[in-house]
């Protein structure tokens, strides 16, 4: 990678401070966000794809916090912002919310204010970050309602929520996370709440105006489906962690992580051999309970017996730019126990 | 939305039919009439009745009459007429004795209303933005010092206050020098120094308890997903607050008013009492003690009409703040 990434994660830590204990939800995360491609973020449900995501804007909720690491924003491949050193309520961290690093959520059904009409929702967006006219910003909301596909927009306006379909709102909420032309949208699990086509519609329409705005996309996905439709390059999670990340070919085609090749076998394929859907074994351990050595180690198919129950991998990185944290090639450090 | 209101003021018709036969049965279930009572009074002591009088009386109520014909005599005199009959206790209509004291009455309600809403939004936000903060803790202990402590004790500890400290006249809502006057500014500025006692004592209870649902509502509010959407677009944190959960919250608090009004106004009888105010409270105690029966009456159905006219206002509220209202 010779280009500078939009944006870097170093030993990302955060963790939520709850009564019954520390919730270590990122565990040093790093990885990179590069420019204007699609970044998939996969990973069972817990594994902490949302609060990347959301320590990247620094809106996670308490008792939640960043605790260690560094998150470096470079808005030109010249400059450099360590979000991690702003407050999280200072200006320039809102400027940099919805500004330059939009976001969209899962719940198209909660996640717009439910008594506000839409064009407030995203015109209030384009004012706080545009500083123009009311008149100017409304012009600006009826074209992106229409540029998402919404018909009729002019009239659409005044709409509430309730007034509009779960597809409909996606597109309200993609017009809302893009209205400001941000350098990266953080897309998290935005088609999940979703029948298959509207996913599939919204999904095109996510790449299509990727493509138009040159912008960088970092997508939050549990399904390997989607994956395989829009990433350029893969980070796959694991309790906190990245257990690999390659391009999109690799993951599915050569995919190094005994974890990822797990998820492999666990998508059903068309035309394939009809061998019953194999899923991975056992749960995700509880966030207190996490495993020495390894995190993975006690459902690895692939254990080394006496090495991943003590030893804790390091990511190792490999000649074609992909990195894997796992004890099948090589380079560890000893476990602090 | 003009639909809408429509459609509650209609609503409103059944209801104000409904409690102005309960008012009239209220006052009819003593035994006997104040007439009767009244000459069985005068007789005993040897005073002669003027019976032509008397008679003239009757008919005129219809005190002879079945109930539902004195029901309509009353209700429609009041509707077509605005005679609410005759007090029989001072002789006078009862229109010229309680339009000044329902006015007052109005006007103490609705100024605490203000006020409570006024103080407990603010805290009840701030209670819930800062949960578990020293402040939250300070404001939840005032508020149940504030629902425990009975109103009259607080009356008479800020009378007691007011004299000694203020040096103003104990109890009601004007000096001695403005009771009879006409109105005029300085009336209007005397009342405004004498209300701050009777709005703290009937409003703290109400406080309270609006702070604690303020609080609560925030609270759930402040967890949804749309609260996180409008931070990841930038808003700064009070633009934030006050334009989405916070107008969320509102709703049930809005709503309170429904309750608020009518235990404003019945918590007011007891301290309109014990501060002596020239409020509907105090009179309507003694026309029941009296049998009074169109005055106690027509007090009854004037509270009411106004706690049903409160709950439309609060409706009327809601379906302004909350689209999703409206549309049902
Ligand atoms: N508000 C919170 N309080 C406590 N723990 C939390 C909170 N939000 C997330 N977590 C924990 O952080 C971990 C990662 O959550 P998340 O990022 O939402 O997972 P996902 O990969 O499904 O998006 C989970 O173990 C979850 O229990
Ligand atoms: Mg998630």
């Amino acid at each position: 990678m010779s280009e500078t990434p939009l944006i870097e994660l170093e030993g990302l830590r955060t963790h939520f401070f709850t009564d019954e204990g520390v919730v270590k939800a990122l565990d040093g995360v790093t990885f990179s966000v590069p420019r204007g491609r699609t970044l998939c973020v996969v990973g069972e449900s817990g594994c902490g794809k949302s609060v990347t995501g959301r320590s990247i804007l620094q809106i996670v909720d308490r008792p939640g916090r960043i605790v260690e690491g560094r998150i470096l924003y470079h808005p030109t491949p010249h400059e450099t912002i360590d979000i991690t050193a702003l407050r999280p309520m200072s200006r320039q961290m809102r400027t940099i919310r919805g500004g330059e690093i939009g976001m969209i959520f899962q719940e198209p059904m909660t996640s717009l204010g439910p008594i506000q009409t839409i064009g407030k929702q995203i015109s209030e967006t384009i004012r706080i970050h545009k500083g123009v006219s009311k008149a100017e910003a409304r012009n600006q909301t009826i074209e992106w309602l229409a540029r998402v596909g919404i018909p009729r927009p002019e009239t659409r306006l005044g709409a509430y929520p309730f007034e509009l379909s779960g597809g409909m709102r996606q597109r309200v909420m993609i017009a809302l996370g893009l209205c400001c032309r941000p350098k990266l949208l953080i897309a998290d699990e935005p088609t999940t709440a979703l029948d298959v086509t509207t996913q599939a519609v919204i999904l095109d329409l996510i790449r299509e105006l990727q493509e138009e705005m040159d912008m960088a996309v970092m997508f939050i996905t549990h399904d390997l489906g989607v994956v395989a439709q829009i990433a350029d390059d893969v980070v796959v999670m694991y309790l906190g962690r990245v257990a690999e990340r390659a391009g999109v070919e690799t993951i599915f085609d050569a995919p190094r992580h005994p974890y990822t090749r797990a998820l492999m076998r666990s998508i059903p394929r068309l035309g394939g051999s009809r061998e019953p859907l194999e899923a991975i074994r056992g749960m995700v351990p509880h966030p207190f309970r996490r495993p020495s050595g390894c995190s993975f180690h006690p459902r690895c198919p692939e254990v080394i017996a006496g090495r991943c129950e003590s030893l804790d991998p390091d990511l190792r990185e490999f000649g074609d730019g992909s990195q894997v944290r796992c004890l099948l090639y090589g380079s560890q450090t000893e476990a602090q126990q | 939305m003009g639909a809408y209101i429509l459609r509650r003021i209609l609503f409103m018709i059944p209801s104000l039919i409904i409690i102005s036969m309960i008012s009239f049965m209220i006052i009819q279930l003593p035994p006997g009439d104040y007439l009767t009572s009244q000459i069985a009074k005068l007789a005993s002591s040897g005073e002669s009745i003027d019976s032509a009088q008397v008679a003239a009386l009757r008919s005129r109520y219809g005190l002879d009459e079945p109930m539902i014909v004195q029901y309509w005599k009353w209700i429609s005199n009041i509707v077509f007429a605005g005679d609410f009959g005759l007090s029989f206790e001072w002789n006078r209509p009862v229109s010229t004795m309680i339009w000044e004291r329902m006015g007052l009455t109005f006007a103490v309600s609705f100024i605490t209303l203000l006020f409570v809403w006024a103080v407990s939004l603010p805290i009840g936000i701030y209670s819930a933005v800062r949960q578990y903060s020293m402040g939250d803790y300070l404001f939840t202990f005032i508020g149940f010092i504030g629902l425990a402590v009975p109103n009259f004790l607080l009356a008479l500890v800020l009378m007691y206050f007011s004299f000694a400290f203020l040096g103003q006249s104990v109890g009601g809502l004007f000096s001695p020098e403005y009771i009879e006057a006409p109105w005029s500014w300085a009336k209007v500025h005397d009342f405004i120094g004498h209300l701050w006692i009777p709005v703290i004592v009937i409003g703290t209870s109400s406080m309270a308890a609006l702070i604690r649902v303020m609080r609560a509502n925030l609270l759930d509010e402040l967890n949804k997903p749309y609260v996180v959407t409008a931070r990841a677009k930038g808003l700064p944190e009070w633009q934030l607050l006050l334009g989405y959960p916070v107008r969320v919250a509102l709703n049930p608090f809005v709503s309170t008013v429904g309750w608020i009004l009518p235990s404003l106004v019945s918590g007011a009888v007891i301290v309109s009492v014990v501060l002596s105010l020239p409020t509907t409270g105090p009179m309507l105690l003694q026309s029941l003690l009296s049998q009074d029966m169109y005055l106690a009456g027509s007090i009854i159905l004037l509270l009411s009409v106004l706690t049903v006219v409160g709950t439309l206002i609060s409706d009327i509220l809601l379906a302004w703040l909350d689209p999703r209202v409206r549309y049902q």
